[in-house]
């Protein structure tokens, strides 16, 4: 709704993503892309179509429901980091695990696991480092080891260098391509960066809320 | 729903929350802390008394009567007394007591003592042990406040009647006597055998005849008075047993404490308040973190029941060092109440009240912190992704109506827990309701109306210190109901004392009496008369007193009406019991109003009953209306009257008032005592006038009002003191509310402070937006908190007290820019931090 009437941000989207694949979204800004994204993680619903996910369709689950859907498939990476301020490094890696039912049984594995996320984005040394005693490019890396914590079947990137200089960028999505292909994780992301999108095995653009190639 | 991510999650993120709204959690502190305080206190006081129930009668059983105890009852006491019980008579009436060394005078309560009293505790005398001197000639033990009066000291001669007595020593403390009741009325105690040489037993003298018992068998007593019930009804003595007697102090004290505790309630209230607004501003800074949680997978449950943890966690932390600082107090109200206390209080820990301490600290900050909680649900998952304006929508389902009627039925629930009578505690939930709702109608009112009635042609920094009154995140409404909550609970306890005070200031206006001379004989009318007139004073006109007793109401005998259980409308007990004092006269006076019927004018119909003229309140009691007939026992002569008007009579006027009025000529003949009052101005001359008038008639007494005034004055300030000192914990919690609100928004302030002075803004300008803000805030907050504070004042002492109403304007102006001034202050104080600091450190700071 925008302005009292309804406004149409998306129409005749029909895509799918390949298991293990790597999608980018592309677009100029107002082209509904983070719209597009939300509504394939589930965190919105659409007010027609279909939403599958991983065999699921979202769109008889509630609100609930899809928070469960989420907290076991899906990862998030956002543009402006989004680490719980009041927790440290390894306590925002370690959030989505415990968000799983049984997480208390495996305290101590996950703990070991993400000591190691953070280790293999190169954070080893400052676990226990608040978020504001990281620089944004670090914050982000943190990020990325929060997202991969769970071992999700989907990650969704939302523009994640867009708040980062162009080196820490570059760093940042080497890091993300690499995770991926060692999990063997889907990745969607979501960027105005040719550069970045041309890593992508495939590439979606959105004009005006429709799929333009 | 994960309980481990729960608990984890609460724990971790209660670390920093601890810092930010940890500080809300002391209003609820002192809150808890008043609760503990006043609670254990009572527990106390109510186990002291029972564990001395003893001592605060000194005796097992005490018979009372007005008359010297009658044969009958004398030898069923000798009949005890000879089986092993001990008997102490006490002979009370009032007297002036004649220091002859100084020539001082004071009206005192004396005491003749026979026997062993007290059977039960002792006396406390200085110097120590002076107290058996009574069994020991023509000594005398007088109350300290006697003594300063009179300016006498030990050895000094006293005169009482035509008796006189060596002072033996002073009182330090009487076994079941609060230490108030010896500035009420001042004791002397002498030996019984010297009681008639006063030659003060004469008629028309109040005389109380006590009889101490101790039984063989202590539990005895309820069971004597009930077997004789009917006997000791008949000639009309009273029975106090220990149990009767401590359970009327356990009531009057729990009374009072249950009022103070109420007091003690408002400072929770408060606090609850703090701890919802800080909840508000908190759940609105984890919007984020919420969403963060949400998008990875929390559901709405578990992130509520992170932050409902927190809730709980940071409210029992608050509770427990309420009951900490609870316990402190408790140690010190002994000290503070200790002038009504009839027994040594010692305090001792009383779980059950400090588990209910605890529980009522967690279950307030949980239900008041809910409402704003509720929110957290509302956080969609998506304002990860986009930054939303504002917070979500406000949800009115069926949890946030629970939430409000759980809220109401706390407040209402504890109020009527805390209150002496369960509609005192309705009263108070709504008085509280009602304030908190003018207050945050105000608030209201005031964002609205800036907006709308915006300077918008004045300097920039009143300007932006407006705007800041009704933009995003404001803090209005928490201000405006802490500042003005404070105010109205000083104000009108302000108001009433002050109304109180000034009611009963003598000196207030030059015309009126401050002179009771009392217990005239009719012979000595013209003599007393003249005696003042000698010293140059107005003895004015001298007014009849007749002592009389109801027999009957409409020819129905008293005791038949007192035992008629039929369920018809029953007269009230002390109405038709009561001793009354009546007199007659041709006119009305200044203090009385007709309200029904007709004065007597005009002469009696031949034949029709004498005519009388009864006060309406003790109309009602007596449930007698025009045309009811009453008959008085007169000294023993039977007189039938008809009531032929009702007075209102307004009491709070030092005049000499009375409930019945007869028409002259009916009562010209019964015996009669006089009374008079008059103006004597100076201290001094009061002192000779009264001094020359006992020396010339023993038996006359005189009451100099300004004394009963310093009475009322050490009464009403030692109840104030108590009230004010759990008012504290209301101003505290007040306080601690207003800081905490004002640094919430410190973030923002300073946020924006060092952007204007970036922008190129000085430290003055910056300043003065701050000053700006404060002071519209404090004022209207100040305002209409004294507005509130002169409506409950006006009402209370027009309704409960029943005087007429003046305002203290200045004193209440003054409070109320106390308040304002405190706002301001606290505003830039929490401001400094800003106008300080060098702005890219700041931006630093604020910006990661």
């Amino acid at each position: 709704m925008s302005g009292g009437r309804p406004l149409t941000v998306l129409s005749d989207i029909n895509l799918t993503v390949q298991p293990q694949g790597f999608l980018a979204i592309v677009g100029p800004s107002g082209s509904g892309k983070t719209t597009l994204l939300g509504l394939l993680a589930g965190l919105d619903r659409p007010t027609a179509g279909r939403v599958v996910l991983d065999g699921e369709d979202l769109g008889p689950l509630t609100e609930d429901a899809r928070a469960r859907v989420r907290a076991e498939k899906v990862g998030f990476v956002f543009q402006t980091f989004q680490l719980i301020p009041t927790l440290t490094a390894l306590e925002n890696v370690l959030v989505p695990v415990e968000l799983r039912p049984g997480a208390a049984g495996r305290a101590g594995s996950a703990e070991q696991r993400a000591r190691e996320l953070l280790a293999r984005v190169g954070l080893g040394e400052r676990t226990h480092h608040y978020p504001a005693q990281l620089s944004g490019g670090e914050q982000q890396r943190v990020a990325l080891a929060r997202a991969f914590a769970n071992e999700p079947k989907v990650l969704f990137a939302d523009e994640p260098t867009g708040n980062l200089d162009g080196e820490t960028g570059h760093a940042v999505i080497d890091l993300l391509v690499a995770l991926n292909t060692e999990s063997q994780t889907t990745l969607v992301l979501v960027t105005h960066d040719q550069e970045l999108a041309q890593r992508a095995h495939d590439v979606v653009r959105l004009s005006g809320g429709k799929i333009v190639t | 729903m994960s309980l481990h991510f729960t608990l984890a999650m609460a724990r971790r993120e209660g670390r920093s929350s601890w810092r930010r709204i940890g500080f809300y959690m002391a209003s609820i502190t002192l809150g808890v802390g008043a609760l503990v305080a006043i609670n254990s206190f009572r527990s106390d006081v109510t186990a002291a008394i029972h564990r001395e129930a003893r001592t605060l009668l000194g005796a097992d059983l005490r018979l009372s009567s007005r008359r010297p105890l009658p044969d009958t009852v004398q030898s069923l006491l000798d009949s005890l007394t000879g089986a092993g019980a001990e008997a102490s008579y006490v002979t009370s009436f009032s007297s002036m007591a004649l220091a002859t060394r100084t020539g001082r005078t004071r009206l005192v309560n004396v005491r003749g003592l026979e026997g062993g009293f007290p059977f039960y505790g002792e006396v406390e005398t200085d110097p120590a042990g002076s107290w058996s001197e009574l069994q020991s000639g023509r000594h005398a033990l007088v109350d300290r406040s006697v003594l300063i009066y009179l300016g006498a000291r030990v050895g000094d001669e006293l005169r009482i009647g035509q008796a006189s007595f060596t002072i033996a020593g002073s009182i330090v403390r009487m076994p079941g006597e609060a230490d108030i009741s010896a500035a009420i009325r001042p004791r002397v105690i002498i030996p019984a055998a010297y009681v008639a040489e006063t030659e003060l037993l004469g008629f028309g003298s109040l005389v109380r005849y006590r009889t101490y018992v101790s039984l063989t068998d202590p539990e005895g007593a309820d069971a004597f008075a009930e077997r004789y019930e009917a006997l000791l009804h008949e000639e009309e003595v009273g029975t106090t047993t220990v149990a009767e007697r401590a359970e009327d102090y356990a009531r009057s004290l729990d009374i009072f404490a249950r009022f103070l505790g109420l007091v003690g309630l408002a400072a929770l209230l408060l606090g609850g308040l703090g701890v919802a607004s800080a909840v508000h501003v908190f759940v609105k800074r984890k919007l984020e973190t919420v969403a963060v949680l949400r998008c990875i997978g929390a559901t709405q449950r578990t992130v509520f029941a992170v932050y409902l943890l927190q809730a709980v966690l940071m409210g029992l932390g608050g509770s427990a060092a309420g009951v900490i600082l609870g316990l402190a107090v408790q140690a010190l109200l002994p000290g503070i109440l200790g002038d009504f206390l009839p027994v040594a209080v010692s305090p001792t820990l009383h779980p059950i009240v400090i588990l209910a301490g605890l529980g009522v600290g967690v279950w307030v900050a949980v239900v008041f912190g809910l409402l704003p909680l509720l929110s957290v649900r509302d956080v969609t998952p998506l304002a990860a992704l986009r930054r939303a304006f504002d917070g979500p929508e406000r949800r009115w389902d069926v949890w946030r109506l629970a939430v409000i009627g759980a809220l109401v039925a706390t407040v209402v629930a504890l109020s009527i827990a805390q209150a002496p009578h369960p509609w005192a505690g309705v009263a108070f939930a709504a008085a509280a309701a009602v304030t908190v709702a003018i207050l945050g109608g105000t608030a209201w009112a005031l964002t609205r109306a800036t907006r709308r009635l915006f300077p918008r042609r004045a300097p920039y920094v009143v300007r932006q210190g407006v705007a800041n009154l009704f933009r995003p995140h404001n803090q209005t409404v928490a201000v405006t109901l802490t500042v003005g909550f404070g105010v109205f609970v000083l104000g009108s306890m302000h108001i009433v004392q002050r109304n109180l005070l000034d009611r009963l200031s003598v000196d207030a206006s030059p015309d009126r009496p401050n002179l009771v001379v009392f217990d005239v004989q009719q012979d000595q009318r013209d003599g007393v008369a003249s005696l003042i007139e000698e010293h140059g004073f107005s003895a004015g006109e001298l007014t009849p007193l007749i002592p009389a007793r109801i027999a009957a109401l409409n020819d129905r005998p008293v005791d038949e009406l007192l035992e008629d259980t039929t369920g018809s409308p029953q007269p009230e007990h002390w109405a038709v019991r009561r001793e009354y004092r009546h007199t007659y006269r041709d006119s009305l006076v200044g203090s009385e109003e007709l309200v029904a019927g007709r004065w007597w004018d005009e002469p009696a119909a031949p034949g029709a009953l004498p005519r009388i003229s009864v006060e309406e309140d003790v109309a009602d009691d007596l449930g007698v209306g025009l045309g009811d007939r009453i008959t008085w026992d007169v000294q023993g002569v039977l007189i039938e009257t008809e009531v032929t008007s009702l007075r209102r009579v307004s009491w709070a006027r030092f005049e000499t008032n009375f409930f019945v009025v007869f028409e002259p000529g009916v009562l010209d003949a019964a015996p009669t005592v006089y009374v008079t009052l008059t103006r004597v101005p100076g201290e001094e001359e009061r002192a000779v006038l009264q001094r020359d008038l006992v020396e010339a008639y023993p038996n006359v007494s005189a009451l100099d009002l300004s004394l009963v005034q310093q009475t009322i004055e050490t009464l009403v300030g030692s109840i104030a003191l108590a009230i004010r000192f759990m008012a504290l914990f209301s101003i505290a919690s007040g306080m601690i509310v207003l800081v905490a609100a004002v640094a919430t928004s410190r973030y923002q302030r300073v946020r924006e402070s060092v952007l204007l002075k970036t922008l190129g803004g000085q430290a003055r300008q910056v300043r003065q937006v701050l000053a700006t803000e404060y002071v519209a805030l404090g004022s209207l907050a100040g305002l209409t908190g004294c507005i509130l504070a002169g409506v409950a004042g006006w009402a209370l002492v027009t309704f409960l007290f029943e005087l007429s109403f003046r305002l203290p304007l200045l004193q209440l102006a003054g409070i109320g820019l106390a308040a304002a001034a405190t706002t301001v202050l606290v505003g830039l104080v929490a401001g400094r931090d800003a106008l300080r600091r060098a702005p890219l450190a700041v931006l630093r700071e604020i910006g990661e």
